[in-house]
């Protein structure tokens, strides 16, 4: 309504049209401007594939050479094809990621289902605690979890790293506030229909919830995938190493050749980049819609 | 006991929550109780568990003395300090600019947003190459530019912590941009065209419409960015473990030395509740602030 009355105030037709011209031309210039700044984005990555492909005497060539005059792929092989090394590690990742995912997504919602939907004793007190141990950092609980699973033998085991990873208190809290949006007389026809709880949960809750497994997902996976410092605490052997560790005791290891550490970032980077390029518009919904730092 | 209806979902809401509040027990409430007691002992860890006795209060004032807890802070200060506003700043700016003024909207968005999608460990590994200071491309820049003696980045106890800083704005542009995105899609046209009409300039509009409707959402930026900068450490460890001079030590990397380099887990306990302390206190000040905020309206 406010909109219709403000029309006729709006200046004549002619005026108009030449606003939308001069619209159009700041829209035309600002996208050239913001076409540099995302070019000067992703400036670093593309010197990092470019220089993944030289030897060491032309890694510091100025001014750049952006595309390699001779493609090396000596880099990429030993990165890729030594006994231990990147293809390892990428098994690895996906391994620990998955089953660290999956675990999430299934203790997160049968727990945010629980505290959405069902009313049992010591409910809201048990929520609070949860709410509360969310400001703690990670760090406070790296040190006594190590001792723990020193003495239970789990240090130098991918299960150390996974078992803590299949929880979060985020996800609880997330998949109860998408729960507690679903209307309570759905739960209510279902009860009076003779459905148990599991049922309420997966065959009528839990489809309609579909978008918040998801958002989930995709932040499950965010804050897994480049896991760095829980793993270099509780890791040891090359064997088990995940990416980012690979990554870095790569680095250690051979100090200045750059195009190698280079081709080892890329081989680490590359595939992570894709994904998100590709399902762009769900990274950013998932990451916009709970605003989560992982 | 009667099989009453209230009963069973007593029963299903526990068996629902189990595999959850197990999780919950076992890997967050407590360790915290342990990281607490550690607070309070001495353990020459490789002795096991004859090693560990009590020791009172002696971690907590080694901690107030050791100059190294407050260089780290101090520097944790610094770096959230400096890098939190800055990347809401420049993210505020990109997302005003491409939520009405740009063609391309989500290829732009994607470059943008990439850095902080990417893994840590690998950017800070690129990033190292690039601060390179005899030989590395930012310089080799800076010289061609025509500054003969730019600065030495990451092998200069001046310029390490700006250098880390500068990268890790980089890393936190996307995130508040998007979130700033998301912002703006919830301010309503009218209150722009109702602008318009009243003859407000472009500024005008963005520093009385724009900026306060955003608030909640600045708030929100503000907490997550704040929270995690104080954690800062991959990029840390990665680009100088803290060198040189210390210049570039932090908490998290100071916790990790300690406890797992140098395995005196009670004295890296004691840290991490500093840590955890200092957090605290930065969100209660925020939550406080944000409440007046709230009144205003």
């Amino acid at each position: 309504m406010a909109k219709s009355i403000l029309m006729p105030q709006r200046a004549g037709v002619s005026h108009t049209w030449a606003r939308t011209r001069r619209e159009r031309l700041v829209k035309t210039v600002m996208t050239a401007l913001f076409l540099g700044i995302g070019l000067l984005m992703v400036l670093p990555f593309l010197w990092m594939a470019s220089a993944s492909f030289k030897n060491a005497a032309d890694i510091f060539v100025y001014p750049v050479q952006w595309i390699p005059q001779s493609w090396d792929l000596y880099n990429y092989k030993k990165v890729w094809l030594e006994p231990v090394c990147f293809a390892v590690y990428y098994w690895n990742s996906i391994k620990i990621t998955f089953l660290q995912v999956l675990g999430t997504l299934v203790t997160s919602s049968l727990a945010g289902f629980a505290f959405a939907k069902l009313n049992f004793r010591f409910k809201e007190p048990l929520f609070l605690l949860y709410l509360a141990t969310m400001i703690i950092p990670q760090q406070v609980l790296f040190v006594p979890r190590f001792i723990m699973f020193d003495y239970m033998g789990l240090v130098n085991t991918h299960i150390g790293i996974i078992l803590p990873g299949m929880f979060t208190v985020l996800g609880t809290f997330l998949m109860r506030q998408f729960f507690s949006t679903l209307p309570g007389e759905l739960l209510e026809a279902a009860k009076v229909d003779g459905a148990g709880y599991w049922r309420m949960y997966w065959q009528i809750s839990l489809p309609l919830t579909k978008p918040a497994v998801v958002t989930l997902l995709i932040l499950a996976f965010t804050w897994h995938w480049n896991e760095y410092e829980n793993p270099l605490i509780l890791l040891r052997d090359r064997e088990l190493f995940t990416i980012p560790i690979g990554l870095s005791s790569y680095m250690d290891e051979n100090g200045t050749n750059y195009p190698l550490i280079m081709a080892a970032s890329c081989s680490a980077l590359a595939p992570l980049i894709l994904i998100v390029a590709i399902c762009q518009r769900w990274f950013v919904e998932g990451i916009a819609s709970t605003g989560l730092k992982g | 006991m009667k099989w009453t209806e209230k009963n069973r979902e007593n029963l299903a809401g526990y068996l629902f929550i189990m595999p959850s509040v197990l999780g919950f027990a076992f890997f967050i409430l407590l360790p915290l109780l342990f990281s607490l007691a550690l607070v309070f002992t001495e353990w020459d860890y490789l002795r096991g568990l004859d090693g560990l006795s009590f020791s009172g209060l002696a971690n907590l004032r080694e901690a107030l003395q050791d100059e190294l807890v407050y260089k780290s802070l101090k520097n944790n200060v610094l770096f959230s300090v400096v890098s939190v506003p800055a990347a809401m700043l420049i993210g505020l700016v990109f997302a005003t600019a491409l939520n009405k003024f740009v063609y391309l909207k989500s290829l732009l968005r994607t470059l943008i947003f990439l850095p902080y999608m990417s893994s840590l460990v690998a950017i800070s590994v690129v990033w190292r190459v690039l601060y390179h200071s005899s030989e590395g491309p930012i310089n080799a820049f800076l010289r061609a530019l025509g500054l003969a003696d730019p600065p030495g980045w990451l092998a200069s106890p001046d310029w390490a912590l700006p250098a880390i800083i500068i990268m890790t704005v980089w890393t936190y542009i996307g995130y508040a941009m998007v979130l700033y995105l998301a912002g703006l899609q919830g301010i309503s046209r009218d209150l722009y065209e109702a602008a318009d009409i009243d003859g407000a300039t472009g500024l005008q509009r963005f520093r009385a419409i724009t900026v306060p409707l955003l608030k909640p959402t600045s708030f929100l930026i503000a907490i997550t960015l704040i929270i995690a900068s104080f954690q800062v450490f991959a990029s840390v460890q990665v680009m100088t473990d803290g060198g040189p001079m210390q210049s570039t030590t932090v908490l998290a990397l100071y916790i990790y030395r300690q406890a797992f380099e140098f395995r005196d887990m009670s004295y890296g306990a004691t840290i991490s509740w500093v840590l955890f302390l200092v957090i605290f206190v930065v969100t209660m000040i925020q939550w406080r602030t944000q409440k007046k905020w709230q009144n205003q309206f």
